[in-house]
C-alpha cells in the first residue's frame, strides 16, 4: 500500500458509483498493484484511530500480537483446524437454480455460510480473536450485538476455548431477542443490557468500549466486524478472508470461470470484506455491497451509510457515516438488527470512493421478498440481514441479463451470493411481517414489541 | 510543549504563582440550558477555579460515565446545537478574565470543519480545546490549526501511556497536559490511585511543563491530595451533579470547598 493519510480533508459522497471512476479502476489508475491484503492502518483516507489515549496500548499490543501470529505457522494451523473440526468449513457453494430464473434467468450461486456452526460467519472471526486473547494471556472477553448472532457466536468461543465473556447488547434488543440471550447465558456468557443513549447497537459499542477502557488488562474487546480502530478492519477480515478464497476456488471448480458479480449485505461489513477480498484482484468481478435501506433512503428511515453517509469518525474510524448537520450520530433503521448501524468498515468507504465495489441500499420490502422467495424456491431460510443481499442479487442478476453481449444467454452470467447467516433467529420478525400469526397468539404480542424480534 | 501565548499555561503558572495548584472545573454545555451553563461558569470563576472547561454534548460519548452521559442527553434533547457553544464561550470570556477550554469529542470538529471551528472559537475568546478522543497521530490539521489561531491544544496521556508515546504527545500539547488518573471513565472515585501520580512524574520526566490530573477527583480532600504533585487539578463529575441536584449555588458552594485543598504546602 502506498496510500498516505490526507488528514481531515473532505471527501465527495461516494453515491451511486458512477463509469468513470470504474474505468479508472479498471485501468489501474492511481492505484496500487494488488488491492488485497491491505494492512491499514489507513485505506485511503479512510480507517485509523480516533480513539482515547487511554485504549492505544491495548490496540498496539493486539496489533503486534496479531502480526506475529499471523506470521506463526503453528497459530494459523490452530486456526484452519479449528476452521476445519468446529465451525464446519469449508462451508458449501450451492447452485440455486430456481431462485435464479428470478434473477433475469443467471446462474446464482450461494456461499453458504449459514451452514458454519452458530448459523452465520460470525464464527470465522470470533474463533481467530479468541486465540489471539489467549495469547495476549487475557482472561476476559467482551462484545456487543445487535440481533445476538456476535454475541452468540463469542459466547461460543470463550465457551470452547475457557474465557470469560460479558456481551452488551441494546436493553430493547435483550427484550425483543429473548431466546437469543438466553442462548448466551446458555453458553456461559453474562449479557449486560444497554440502558444508555439510544439503546441499540451503537450505544453497546460505546459501553463495550468503556469497559475495555476499565479493564483492559485482563480483557480483550472482540469486536464483532470490520470496523473500529486499527487493527480491528485489517483483522476482522483477515479471519473472513476463507469466505473469499473457498468462494473463488469453488466457482472456478463448479463453472469453470470466475463470476461476473460478488454480493453481499453490508451493516458493519464483515461478511461483505470476507467475501471480496477473494476477487479484489480480478477486475472483470464486480462487487456489489447492499445497505439497509430500510423504509427507503428518501424516508430518512435507514441505515444506508456510504449511499448517503459523510465521512466521519465513529468508534475509533474515519470512514462513512450517517451523522446530522452538527456531526452528532443519526439513529439508523432497519428491519434486520445486524444491519442497523450507522458507520460502516473503512475499507468498504476506501472500495466505494474509488470505484471498486458499488453499494446500494435494498429496502426492508426488497429484502423480505427476497426471504421469502429463497424460503419458497430453495427451501432455505435466510437471516434478514442475507435477504438485503438476496434482494441487492436479484437487481443485479436482471441487469445483466438485459446488458448480454451478441450471442451471449443469460445462462453465461453468473453470480455468487454470500449467504452469510441463517434465519431461524429471524423467524418471529418474518412471520409477524408476513402475517403468519394467529390473532392474539402470544407470539404475535412480542413480535408486536419491536421491529425486530 | 509550547506555552507562547497560552491562555491555560497562563492560568496554571498564575495558580503555582501563588503557591497552589491550579483548579479546573468543567460543566457541559446546554446543561440545562445555555444561560444556566453560562452562570455556573461565572460562579466557578468567582469561587476559585482558575480555568473553566466546557464540553460539548454529544451522542456517543465513549469516555465519560452516566452522570455526564446524563446530563448531555439531557441538553442534547432540550435542543442544544454545537454552534451553540461559541454563545456560551462568549457569554463566559465577555464576564470574566478566567479562560474557557472547550472539551470535545472530535467528529463534531470534524463536520463543521477544523479550521472554521477554530476560527470561531478564537472569535469566541475560547482558550483551545481539549480532545478525549483525538491523539496526535490523528491530528495534523489540528496541530496546524492551532498553530494559526494561537489555541491551546490539550491532549490526553494515561497510566498505559508508553515511554515513547508520552515523549511525543507531550511534544504536541500546548497550555498543559492531561494525566488521566486512573483506567477508566468519568465518575466519581473514592479515591485516585497511585497511577495518577506515576502518570503525572512521567509526564514532567518527557518534558511536561504543567500536568493537571482528571477522573474521578471530588472532594476538597482528593483535590489537595493531588495538589501535592500535580500542576491542575480537574473536577467534572462532581459539578455536573452539584448543577443537577443544587443548581447554580450548589455549584459556588462545592467550588468554593474544592478550592480549600489546591495548596501546594498545606498547613
Amino acid at each position: 500500500m502506498t496510500h498516505q493519510h490526507t488528514g481531515g480533508r473532505a471527501s465527495e459522497p461516494a453515491a451511486e458509483i458512477d463509469g468513470d471512476a470504474a474505468a479508472a479502476f479498471l485501468s489501474h489508475e492511481g492505484r496500487p498493484e494488488s488491492l488485497r491484503h491491505a494492512p491499514g492502518p489507513y485505506f485511503g483516507d479512510y480507517g485509523g484511530r480516533w480513539m482515547p489515549e487511554s485504549l492505544i496500548a491495548a490496540l498496539d499490543e493486539l496489533q503486534e500480537t496479531f502480526e506475529a501470529a499471523k506470521a506463526d505457522p503453528e497459530f494459523t494451523a490452530q486456526v484452519a483446524e479449528l476452521n476445519a473440526t468446529y465451525a464446519g468449513r469449508p462451508s458449501l457453494l450451492t447452485e440455486a437454480k430456481s431462485f435464479a430464473a428470478h434473477a433475469g434467468g443467471v446462474r446464482v450461486f450461494l456461499k453458504r455460510e449459514d451452514l458454519n456452526h452458530t448459523g452465520s460467519h460470525k464464527i470465522n472471526n470470533v474463533l481467530g480473536q479468541a486465540l489471539l486473547a489467549k495469547r495476549m494471556g487475557k482472561t476476559r472477553v467482551i462484545a456487543e450485538t445487535g440481533a445476538g448472532q456476535h454475541g452468540v457466536a463469542s459466547a461460543t468461543a470463550a465457551a470452547l476455548l475457557g474465557l470469560e465473556c460479558v456481551v452488551y447488547m441494546g436493553a430493547e434488543d435483550t427484550r425483543r431477542q429473548a431466546l437469543n440471550v438466553a442462548r448466551m447465558q446458555l453458553l456461559g456468557a453474562e449479557v449486560i443490557p444497554v440502558t444508555n443513549g439510544s439503546q441499540t447497537l451503537k450505544d453497546a459499542i460505546n459501553d463495550a468500549l468503556r469497559d475495555w477502557v476499565a479493564n483492559v488488562d485482563t480483557t480483550h474487546y472482540l469486536l464483532g466486524t470490520a470496523a473500529g480502530a486499527h487493527p480491528f478492519p485489517a483483522m476482522v477480515r483477515y479471519f473472513h478472508e476463507v469466505i473469499g478464497e473457498e468462494a473463488r476456488a469453488q466457482i472456478l471448480e463448479q463453472t469453470g470461470k470466475l463470476p461476473d458479480a460478488v454480493c453481499a449485505c453490508v451493516g458493519g461489513g464483515s461478511n461483505a470484506i470476507g467475501i471480496f477480498h477473494g476477487f479484489l484482484d480480478d477486475p472483470s468481478v464486480r462487487l456489489y455491497g447492499f445497505e439497509a435501506g430500510g423504509d427507503g433512503v428518501e424516508s430518512g428511515r435507514h441505515a444506508a451509510t456510504i449511499t448517503l453517509g459523510r465521512p466521519g469518525v465513529l468508534h475509533g474510524a474515519r470512514s462513512y457515516l450517517m451523522q446530522d448537520e452538527y456531526g452528532q450520530t443519526m439513529e439508523s433503521h432497519s428491519i434486520s438488527a445486524g444491519l442497523d448501524y450507522p458507520g460502516v468498515g473503512p475499507e468498504h468507504a476506501y472500495l466505494a470512493d474509488i470505484g471498486r465495489a458499488s453499494y446500494e441500499p435494498v429496502t426492508d420490502r426488497e429484502a423480505m421478498d427476497a426471504f421469502k422467495l429463497l424460503c419458497r424456491t430453495e427451501g432455505i431460510i435466510p437471516a434478514i440481514e442475507t435477504a438485503h443481499a438476496l434482494g441487492g442479487a436479484l437487481k443485479v442478476g436482471q441487469r445483466l441479463a438485459a446488458d448480454l453481449a451478441p450471442g451471449e444467454q443469460p445462462g453465461d452470467k453468473v453470480i455468487i451470493v454470500n449467504l452469510s447467516g441463517r434465519g431461524d433467529k429471524d423467524v418471529a420478525t418474518a412471520a409477524e411481517y408476513f402475517d403468519l400469526l394467529p390473532d392474539d397468539s402470544a407470539e404475535q404480542e412480542i413480535a408486536k414489541e419491536g421491529e425486530q424480534l | 510543549m509550547k506555552t507562547l501565548s497560552s491562555k491555560a499555561a497562563a492560568a496554571v503558572e498564575k495558580a503555582r504563582s501563588e503557591g497552589r495548584a491550579a483548579l479546573i472545573g468543567y460543566l457541559p454545555a446546554g446543561f440545562p440550558d445555555v444561560p444556566t451553563t453560562i452562570e455556573a461558569a461565572l460562579a466557578m470563576a468567582a469561587n476559585g477555579v482558575d480555568l473553566i472547561e466546557i464540553g460539548i454534548p454529544y451522542s456517543d460519548p465513549v469516555m465519560d460515565g452516566r452522570v455526564i452521559q446524563d446530563a448531555t442527553v439531557q441538553a442534547l434533547a432540550a435542543g442544544f446545537t454545537v454552534p451553540q457553544i461559541f454563545d456560551v464561550v462568549r457569554g463566559i470570556t465577555s464576564a470574566t478574565d478566567v479562560p474557557v477550554l472547550v472539551m470535545t469529542y472530535w467528529n463534531p470538529v470534524m463536520r463543521m470543519g477544523v479550521r472554521e471551528f477554530a476560527s470561531r472559537l478564537a472569535e469566541a475568546g475560547g482558550a483551545g480545546l481539549i480532545t478525549p478522543d483525538l491523539i496526535p497521530d490523528e491530528a495534523a490539521e489540528w496541530m496546524a490549526v492551532s498553530d494559526e489561531f494561537g489555541l491551546d491544544r490539550v491532549f490526553l496521556v494515561a497510566p498505559s501511556t508508553s515511554p515513547a508515546r508520552m515523549r511525543s504527545t507531550v511534544e504536541a500539547s500546548r497550555g498543559f497536559v492531561y494525566g488521566v488518573s486512573v483506567m477508566g471513565i468519568t465518575g466519581a472515585r473514592t479515591s485516585v490511585g497511585a497511577a495518577a501520580r506515576a502518570v503525572v512524574d512521567d509526564a514532567h520526566a518527557a518534558g511536561a511543563e504543567r500536568v493537571c490530573v482528571g477522573l474521578g477527583v471530588s472532594s476538597a480532600a482528593q483535590v489537595a491530595e493531588i495538589a501535592r504533585y500535580a500542576d491542575g487539578v480537574i473536577v467534572g463529575t462532581a459539578l455536573v451533579a452539584a448543577l443537577r441536584d443544587g443548581g447554580v449555588p450548589a455549584v459556588a458552594a462545592l467550588c468554593k470547598d474544592l478550592s480549600t485543598g489546591t495548596g501546594k504546602n498545606p498547613s
